[in-house]
């Protein structure tokens, strides 16, 4: 993003002339270098700091802990919780095993879920950026409340979904079974098979109006003589679409669609509201399995195991994509 | 709201995309403002009415929901909370974001790539990985130090203010570029240091830029659900905890809750709608390059 900024002259590296004539005279030269030198990283430090104590430390922290027996047992003095090498990783790979094999259907039910997630939200916000891209009458209110899902607090709209999907007293059931007699009795929606896709259309709902926004943003920046070009050439509404608009979008569904992949595999917020702390089978994402086997279960260790199992996963498939969609973009710059 | 040129498309639409744009358009209005009716509705109506089969139309309206809201939980007191916390978190996101793509813009340093690099991958960490050892470090923080930060409002909004700084940094960074250096020189010229180059230039050309990243920042506070339900506890409980209590009862008062989601909803909902063009003005200068 920000590498390809071009040599430019560097305010602080030019030569010391009238710079220093109004503060620096009186002072010594080398606090003044120091100073000179100093000041970008003075000005990261908060950033810098925060990140450590937040995100930086915790997570090799995590790592560690990922090596010892942490139970309930040691939480008080996590130091002194035994180190086990790496029986917690061994634990959480035994794919026969009972927790191994939980593990791995709750990273397919999470892939399955986050690619029809993503590629539905996508589709959904490139439709809707697309059809509004020309004025029409109510075009500024339409945009205004496509963007309200995005507004919402998470948990707000995934209590109303909740509410809409209960059994008896739902609107859903009550359209599919008292209004439009589709089914012969009321599913369950938040049990068994059927949460799966509950899930998927609340995770639908609430990400597809970033995709929207996104993508609108990227439409304002192609410029009109494109357009203007091609209906010259007689293109027309639909191939300037496919010609046009889509190639220009690329940049931006490069950073979109990794965005979401990556909020969507870790979304924590939608199953919790949804299920609490025990989903159904069928909706068993990926951080409440870890979070029940680290906060419900109590297991602390295996719980870390299965998180920096997560992270690599997570870096492998950004290292992979972020390789094959740059090569791509090289070859169609040339 | 948004501000495009409202140009005439170059040449007339054929029939076909005028009427896949009004289908499509239409399911999906009806799509994203059901959720929004259900909540609406749903809080004004009693008691029977939420409890028995879903009626379209109230058999009666009522706001005695709104009244209950307030007894049933400590909804004014988890309201105050998650202002306190959102409010700071933001306040100070802002203004640490605004130093450090200050630097990043506008300085070439050792080490710069790295920062950028470190602080954008953050944002691809599961939260599940650092929570744990983050509430073992405000623990050891609170025992050692005495700087309380388990289950306080400040760990609270140290920790969320983190979370949209990525974000933040990386669109005021592109904000900051589109800005002319001639400017920052011309204040130097004029006598002001680096920082006051910063303060009186590049901040106030950057305004919309500034109000995006901070409804961002708003918005991720406002809204987390994780964090909060391990680093809370009861007086420092925030709405995202504290919505969940009606539905704890043997007895879901589905008119209560949807009717303290409307109220929880409302601060944010139209805070972005009125900003919102600030935002989309933000991702077209920041992220989309």
């Amino acid at each position: 993003m920000t590498a390809t900024a071009p040599p430019r002259s560097d305010p602080e590296a030019g030569p010391p002339s009238g710079k220093s004539a109004a503060g620096g005279r009186l002072r010594p030269r080398i606090p003044d270098r120091l100073r000179r030198v100093g000041l970008p990283y003075l000005l990261l430090l908060p950033a810098l700091a925060l990140e450590l104590l937040i995100h930086i430390v915790p997570m090799f922290f995590g790592i560690l802990i990922s090596f010892k027996g942490l139970t309930l047992f040691f939480i008080r003095h996590w130091d002194t919780a035994p180190w086990v090498g790496l029986d917690n990783y061994k634990l959480s790979l035994q794919f026969n095993k009972t927790i191994g094999k939980d593990l791995l259907h709750s990273f397919w039910i999470t892939c399955a879920f986050t690619i029809l997630s993503v590629g539905i939200s996508w589709l959904i916000g490139s439709a809707a950026a697309i059809l509004t891209q020309d004025a029409f009458r109510g075009r500024a209110l339409l945009r205004t409340i496509f963007l309200v899902p995005y507004a919402l607090p998470v948990y707000t709209a995934v209590i109303t979904w909740t509410f809409m999907f209960q059994q008896d007293t739902g609107l859903v059931n009550h359209v599919l079974h008292d209004q439009l007699h589709l089914t012969s009795d009321k599913p369950f929606w938040l049990l068994g098979n059927n949460s799966f896709w509950a899930l998927l259309i609340v995770s639908v709902w609430k990400s597809w109006p970033f995709a929207f926004l996104s993508l609108m943003a990227g439409l304002q920046n192609i410029p009109r003589e494109l357009y203007e070009a091609a209906a010259m050439d007689g293109a027309g509404v639909w191939q300037q679409i496919r010609k046009i608009t889509m190639p220009s979008l690329r940049p931006v569904n490069q950073v979109l669609v990794l965005v979401l992949f990556l909020w969507t595999f870790n979304d924590f917020n939608t199953p919790y509201v949804m299920f609490g702390q025990s989903p159904p089978d069928a909706a068993d994402l990926l951080s409440v399995h870890i979070y029940q086997s680290s906060f419900v279960s109590w297991n602390f260790g295996t719980g870390s195991a299965m998180s920096v199992l997560l992270l690599l996963f997570l870096l492998l498939v950004t290292a992979v994509y972020l390789l094959i969609t740059q090569r791509k973009r090289g070859d169609a710059d040339v | 709201m948004f501000r495009t040129p409202e140009q005439p498309s170059p040449m007339a639409q054929p029939k076909s995309f005028h009427w896949t744009r009004r289908i499509v358009l239409t399911i999906l209005l009806v799509f994203v403002l059901t959720p929004v009716y259900v909540m609406l509705s749903s809080s004004l109506k009693n008691l029977q009415d939420v409890q028995g089969s879903f009626k379209w139309i109230p058999s009666s309206l009522t706001i005695r929901p709104y009244i209950d809201i307030w007894k049933t939980v400590p909804l004014a007191h988890y309201f105050m909370n998650s202002l306190i916390v959102s409010l700071s978190a933001t306040v100070l996101s802002v203004v640490v974001a605004v130093f450090a793509a200050y630097a990043v813009s506008r300085y070439r340093f050792p080490g710069r790539r790295v920062f950028t690099v470190t602080v954008l991958s953050t944002q691809m960490f599961p939260g599940i990985l650092f929570l744990l050892p983050l509430f073992l470090i405000f623990v050891n923080i609170s025992n050692t130090m005495g700087v309380e930060l388990q289950g306080t409002k400040q760990g609270l909004i140290i920790t969320y203010l983190t979370f949209s700084l990525p974000f933040s940094i990386w669109m005021l960074v592109g904000y900051f570029d589109s800005i002319p250096r001639e400017l920052d020189e011309a204040a130097k010229v004029d006598g002001c240091g680096p920082l006051g180059a910063l303060l009186r230039v590049v901040v106030p050309a950057s305004v919309p830029g500034i109000i995006a990243v901070a409804v961002y920042a708003f918005m991720t506070a406002w809204g987390e659900v994780l964090f909060a339900s391990v680093l809370t506890n009861s007086s420092s409980r925030t709405l995202a905890v504290g919505l969940r209590e009606y539905a704890t009862q043997s007895d879901v008062y589905w008119n209560q809750v949807m009717a303290a989601s409307l109220v929880v909803s409302v601060p944010v909902v139209v805070g972005f709608l009125l900003l919102q063009r600030y935002l989309v003005a933000g991702l077209t200068a920041g992220a989309i390059k």
